[in-house]
């Protein structure tokens, strides 16, 4: 199908050339990376820019590197990047578990994460990660620049924080100074194109920290306080897992679609946030353990 | 209009898009490369990937424009000096039926075994994992890449 819509093509050869453009466009620009869901939109009608302002170009934000603790990646590193990054596998493996769940490598040699969050799907495989490691979203304009935690990202589905006239430069994730290991797990009908129809990311410490997050199951993406508070400094055993897999159904909203009933991705969140645990839990011990086919 | 040049199979070629131009488009209608397909034309069969820069990429979701100055393969490139061992192997064990998929699977397949020239059962499924096939159930297909892989790997055409 073509795409019907007519719009202008800008490839600005500096960051404050983009910066410029989005300022006069008023909203009515769109910024152009993977394109992978944009362009599926485009075709639909459902987004109409009088502009696309390609970021490929501007190599500063290619980065994937780690800076005083931090974990940083621009807004043009693609998924394939990170399932390839030896730094990722080193420092926050998480992350490239996590992208290598998202749809297939023909996408992801496309698709970045930045983009990822900014389309803002309630599935997105990006968030648990981002979400249990508190990472922060680096945001531009030439109104100046702010960082947004990403637990202020998610507004509503396909809603962010970022303002019409800013850009995402990169996404910074703190990497703890102790021990740690997190785990995602998605639920999917197969391996390749498919959505999650839940999703539970955890991250352990070795003092037993816990962050639990949840995706696919609300409107957005979120993380959960009271299982982290019920969680808080304890081992795991059988009795406190019981009481985490009760504390689930309320907090989170999952709906009944075309992908999975309310209830089937209720008890699938109790299955998951427990194996994903016992997972990170294992895999701290020095476990082996297949973190990619745990459902 | 804008002038780009892509390296279409190794050949420079200089044509002029519309920013709203879609490379699978422009490859099959101003070029004349009919191996990409529109399966889905929205990024989840794999019937129109290609190697863009050497990278296997979807091209019903990349604007034409984006792509200036890049090298494009597709299947009409992999076999123009002969058919790959891949290529070979496919037709060996028939690894297809109707064939729709087979250009998407082939690019597939071409970019993993170049990077990958031993890759074991699991590394081939997930190489094609976004590859769609509603004939075959897969099996003489990953049967072709793995047997291309063990005996063409390292010194057969791919």
């Amino acid at each position: 199908m073509a795409i019907s819509h007519e719009f202008s093509y800008e490839k600005p050869a500096s960051l404050g050339s983009a910066l410029a453009l989005l300022t006069r466009y008023q909203g009515q620009a769109k910024i152009l990376a993977g394109a992978t869901d944009l362009a599926v939109q485009l075709k639909e009608g459902t987004v109409t820019p009088q502009c696309l302002i390609d970021i490929k170009g501007l190599s500063e934000l290619d980065t994937l590197a780690f800076q005083e603790g931090q974990l940083v990646i621009g807004a043009n590193v693609t998924f394939q990047a990170l399932v390839h990054s030896d730094l990722v596998r080193r420092e926050l493996p998480m992350l490239g578990e996590s992208a290598l769940t998202v749809a297939s490598i023909g996408v992801r040699n496309r698709a970045t994460i930045a983009g990822n969050i900014c389309s803002a799907v309630p599935s997105l495989d990006s968030a648990p990660v981002l979400l249990v490691y508190d990472a922060v979203v680096v945001v531009t304009s030439e109104r100046g620049t702010r960082e947004v935690p990403i637990t202020d990202w998610f507004k509503a589905p396909r809603r962010t924080a970022l303002a019409a006239d800013e850009l995402v430069v990169e996404i910074r994730i703190p990497v703890p100074a102790v021990r740690h290991r997190g785990v995602y797990v998605k639920l999917g009908r197969y391996r390749g194109e498919d959505l999650a129809q839940a999703g539970v990311g955890v991250m352990v410490t070795e003092q037993n920290e816990y962050k639990v997050a949840f995706n696919a199951v609300g409107p957005v993406p979120l993380r959960s306080a009271k299982l982290e508070a019920l969680l808080r400094g304890r081992t795991l055993d059988d009795a406190l897992l019981k009481q985490a897999r009760a504390e689930v159904p309320s907090e989170i909203s999952p709906i009944t679609d075309i992908r999975a009933s309310r209830e089937y991705r209720i008890h699938m969140c109790q299955v998951m946030l427990e194996r994903a645990l016992r997972a990170a839990t294992g895999l701290l011990a020095g476990k082996s353990i297949d973190v990619e086919h745990l459902v | 209009m804008k002038k780009i040049t892509y390296v279409i199979n190794g050949e420079a070629r200089h044509l002029h898009v519309e920013p709203n131009d879609v490379l699978l488009d422009v490859l099959r209608d101003k070029l004349g490369l009919k191996s990409p397909k529109c399966g889905c034309d929205r990024g989840d069969c794999g019937a129109c990937a290609v190697l863009l820069d050497g990278k296997s990429v979807r091209s019903c979701l990349i604007l034409a424009i984006e792509c200036d100055g890049m090298a494009i393969e597709t299947v009409e490139g992999i076999g123009q000096d002969g058919l790959s061992a891949l290529q070979e192997k496919f037709i060996a064990l028939n690894s297809f039926q109707c064939g729709f998929c087979a250009p998407g699977v082939t690019i597939s397949a071409t970019e993993l075994l170049r990077n990958n020239p031993r890759p074991t059962l699991d590394d081939v499924k997930e190489a094609l994992s976004g590859n769609l096939c509603r004939c075959t159930g897969y099996t003489p297909i990953i049967e072709a890449v793995l047997q291309a892989g063990n005996e063409g790997g390292e010194h057969g055409k791919l």
